[in-house]
């Protein structure tokens, strides 16, 4: 019936047709330089950072391709080579080239790539986690406690070092848990990729798309709190 | 397009380098030492540059700028406990250091600006052209205050800095281009007054910086100064001097105890021998390599943190890295080398100049900023984090450090009440939790339209541009009108003093031109005698003996004017001297004329 269009070639198409170089006013064909005068032209604001790579908005992305390509388009924005170019063009390399870079920075590391992607498919604001997730709350609020005591006790106590023990154990622990939840991301990623390259649209895909999306945010938002209790954990220990 | 310069201003050196057809190349001016010591002393003449200026660096100490480039970018209170080391007088107005030279007070990037001048005249003068537009080298770890004063420099020198790049990506940009080395490699650079270690990934004329680590107030300067100290503390006890109360000698001792320490690079003991005040004789010691080494040991300790952050941060173990280059005269120090060495499990490369790596480096980015290399591209970061002060004065990150640059991030602000004119918004840089512990950049306030409370919606962008350089940009979502803002800077000129400055300069240019005249003579002088000192052991049996007493007495007139103040005197010597020796220029000449004739025949000259 009515099918999203999230695809991002269609948007690509649309945001193409309508835009004219800034110099010249000649229909833009080029990707980000225009055909008849040799522009660059400004990346446009919509423009997702999938699309920018040229990549499907995929999970899985191969380290080498994502390098190339930054690179590549590192070559053609990058202020060095805007030196003797009019004050427009050198503002443009500038925006094209920071923009790139947050690009690059969010779709090289797996979780931030998913964050993203969860953001621009369902929407979502970062959901930042200020209560542990129900099935840590015990163990959380526990090792909260361990770690007040720790703070106010005599570093070269005894009990300190008991103490210390027990957060070292605990801390084996939740780095086992953050490491089963990238595990299971990994799953979803998986899932979601699949999904997409099957390219249907039923009623039963939509379904499993938004269970992905959904298990995808619970997950990732637990991860980063555990992640967060660990570092906490790390630097007092330290 | 006109030529790019690349500087290198160093805390004890400067350098100028030029790209001559694909290499560079550092510039020296007739035969004189290429390095420009980065010291400013003002004489009677007026003020002087370089080597001619560390002479008075014992002789007129309190008037004699060196090791200007820690002051970059500081408030006085920065710069607290190094004080007391330094012969002469600081003082603070608006927020940046002065130095107080005679009757008058510079900033820190006004003496820069006068080491950039001696370095723009020499290039100016070898390459025969009009020199101004440069690109200037940077510590890594300079924040953005520090960047600032140095582009400030280069402007009321009368350059354009193009960019300002990090030095040790600038060496790494010199190494990669004569080694065309692919992979990871760690640039270690140890200078006279500032560590840094980068980590970058160079693959196929792209150099990536991965990660920048650093300290801006630890180089070879704290070293010498740990050397002086002992000897000092010797000097008390056993002489019961203090020498504090005398300028000239502190900075003799400082000078003694650098020279050691570059003695003790070759060998394993080395004798010291420092003349004393007041009658008391000559200091004298034997320092070895070993008692340096303990002295030192804490300090090249000190590198290895921020070595091991730098790691940490890229991601990588000691394992990944392919190489590692040093840079910066203090890695002559057999010490860092084996430490170093020890921390990466491999043996460092030293084949290029660790003075001059960075300069040519940074005549390559000269080059591709001209468009005249396009196969190379640096890919540098912000080594320091940049935030916002949020409520509780606790530091909102923006921009993490480590971000590849161009970097930018946005940020939408509102009001809490009703008619609000304004947004006051406290600009930080640096990895501490509270605002109070980061370093100030900027304060300024955002003009806001009065609306109910929460209704205006200003977006902020915060953009640091390749030379690490922060813009800030406004912007009214509701109107879509963007606004300039002014920024006033926590400790820097303002572009009002910036512009006053660049104006002083040129009517300080009088001054400078009468001082760069009496080391033109100098110079000359210094040429003149040990070339007529030459013929005269060449050929002055060929003259009359009273003929070479006249010689000689002119060249004593000479050398006796060459240490004075007056080049018209000296000029007037000179003159003197080549009138001298005309007869022995003269006989000379007869002389190979017939040495060459020997043993031709007639019909050959014929």
């Amino acid at each position: 019936m009515n099918r999203r269009t999230t695809g991002t070639e269609d948007r690509r198409e649309l945001q193409m047709a309508r835009s004219m170089c800034w110099h010249c006013q000649s229909e833009m064909a080029g990707e980000y330089f225009c055909d008849r005068c040799v522009k660059v032209q400004p990346v446009s604001k919509d423009l997702d950072y999938f699309t920018c790579f040229g990549l499907p908005r995929r999970l899985a992305i191969d380290p080498q391709t994502l390098e190339t390509k930054f690179y590549e388009l590192s070559r053609a924005f990058h202020p060095d080579f805007y030196q003797n170019k009019s004050d427009a063009e050198q503002t443009i390399s500038l925006d094209n080239s920071a923009m790139l870079n947050t690009a690059y920075r969010t779709l090289r590391d797996p979780i931030q790539r998913a964050e993203y992607l969860l953001d621009l498919e369902a929407g979502s604001v970062k959901e930042i986690r200020t209560t542990p997730p129900a099935d840590l709350f015990e163990e959380i609020l526990e090792l909260q406690d361990t770690l007040d005591e720790f703070r106010a006790s005599d570093r070269a106590s005894h009990n300190a070092s008991t103490l210390r023990t027990k957060l070292q154990a605990d801390r084996a622990t939740l780095e086992q848990r953050q490491q089963d939840m990238e595990a299971q991301l990994q799953q979803l990623f998986g899932r979601w990729d699949a999904l997409q390259d099957r390219g249907e649209a039923t009623e039963q895909t939509r379904a499993e798309r938004a269970s992905i999306l959904k298990s995808m945010r619970d997950l990732l938002s637990n991860r980063t709190y555990v992640k967060n209790i660990v570092n906490d954990l790390v630097e007092t220990i330290a | 397009m006109a030529r790019i310069v690349g500087i290198d201003l160093g805390t004890t050196n400067s350098l100028v380098a030029y790209m001559d057809q694909g290499t560079p190349r550092i510039i020296s001016a007739r035969g004189e030492r290429a390095m420009v010591p980065s010291v400013v002393a003002l004489t009677d003449n007026g003020l002087i540059v370089g080597d001619p200026a560390k002479e008075y660096l014992t002789r007129d100490p309190e008037r004699t700028v060196y090791s200007v480039k820690r002051f970059m970018g500081k408030s006085l209170a920065d710069v607290h406990d190094e004080l007391a080391y330094f012969p002469y007088t600081l003082a603070e107005k608006g927020g940046v250091i002065r130095i107080k030279l005679g009757e008058k007070s510079y900033s820190p990037p006004q003496i820069s600006a006068m080491i950039l001048k001696e370095l723009k005249i020499r290039a100016e003068a070898f390459l025969g052209e009009s020199i101004t537009k440069a690109v200037i080298t940077v510590p890594a770890y300079f924040n953005d205050s520090q960047r600032q004063a140095t582009k400030d420099a280069g402007m009321i020198a009368g350059l354009e800095v193009l960019r300002i790049i990090n030095e040790p990506t600038a060496a790494s940009l010199a190494y990669g281009l004569q080694e065309k080395t692919q992979g990871t490699i760690a640039v270690y650079d140890l200078g006279g007054g500032t560590f840094d270690i980068s980590i970058l990934k160079l693959k196929n004329g792209i150099f990536e910086v991965l990660a920048t680590n650093g300290d801006t107030h630890l180089g070879g300067d704290d070293f010498d100064q740990l050397i002086a100290d002992l000897f000092l503390g010797e000097i008390r006890t056993q002489y019961g001097l203090d020498l504090g109360a005398h300028p000239d000698h502190m900075q003799a001792v400082r000078l003694e105890a650098e020279r050691a320490k570059i003695r003790l690079s070759e060998e394993l003991k080395t004798a010291v021998t420092l003349d004393l005040p007041d009658g008391k004789g000559r200091f004298t010691r034997e320092l070895t390599r070993d008692q340096l080494e303990q002295l030192c040991t804490a300090l090249v300790e000190r590198t290895l943190g921020p070595c091991r952050l730098a790691l940490k941060d890229s991601e990588l173990t000691p394992d990944d890295i392919d190489e590692v280059v040093l840079v910066g005269g203090a890695t002559r120090m057999p010490l860092v080398r084996q430490r170093v060495h020890a921390l990466f499990g491999k043996q460092p490369h030293c084949e290029l100049n660790p003075d001059e790596v960075v300069a040519l480096g940074a005549a390559v980015q000269a080059d591709i900023l001209s468009g005249g290399t396009t196969d190379m591209l640096l890919l540098d970061v912000t080594p320091l984090s940049l935030g916002i002060e949020t409520m509780g004065g606790v530091m909102s990150s923006l921009i993490r450090r480590n971000t590849t640059i161009p970097a930018s991030a946005k940020e939408m602000f509102t009001t809490y009440v009703d008619g609000q004119t304004g947004v006051d918004i406290h600009i930080l840089q640096g990895e501490r939790e509270l605002a109070e512990d980061n370093r100030s950049l900027a304060r300024f306030r955002l003009k806001v339209p009065p609306l109910p409370a929460g209704v205006p919606r200003i977006e902020v962008t915060f953009l640091i541009d390749a030379n690490g350089i922060l813009n800030v940009m406004a912007k009214d979502m509701r109107t879509g009108e963007t606004q300039s803002i002014e920024v006033k800077p926590s400790y820097g000129l303002s572009d009002q003093e910036v512009e006053r400055m660049i104006e002083d300069s040129f009517k300080f240019a009088a001054d400078d031109v009468s001082a760069r005249k009496l080391i033109d003579a100098r110079l000359d002088a210094g040429a003149l005698i040990t070339t007529t000192e030459k013929s005269l052991s060449d050929g002055g049996h060929l003259i009359a003996a009273g003929e070479v007493e006249a010689i000689r007495t002119a060249l004593s007139a000479l050398i006796a004017a060459k240490d004075g103040n007056d080049s018209r005197a000296i000029r007037a010597r000179m003159a003197d001297l080549e009138h001298a020796a005309k007869g022995l220029t003269v006989a000379m000449l007869d002389d190979s004329l017939k040495q060459g004739l020997q043993g031709k025949k007639v019909s050959d000259i014929t």
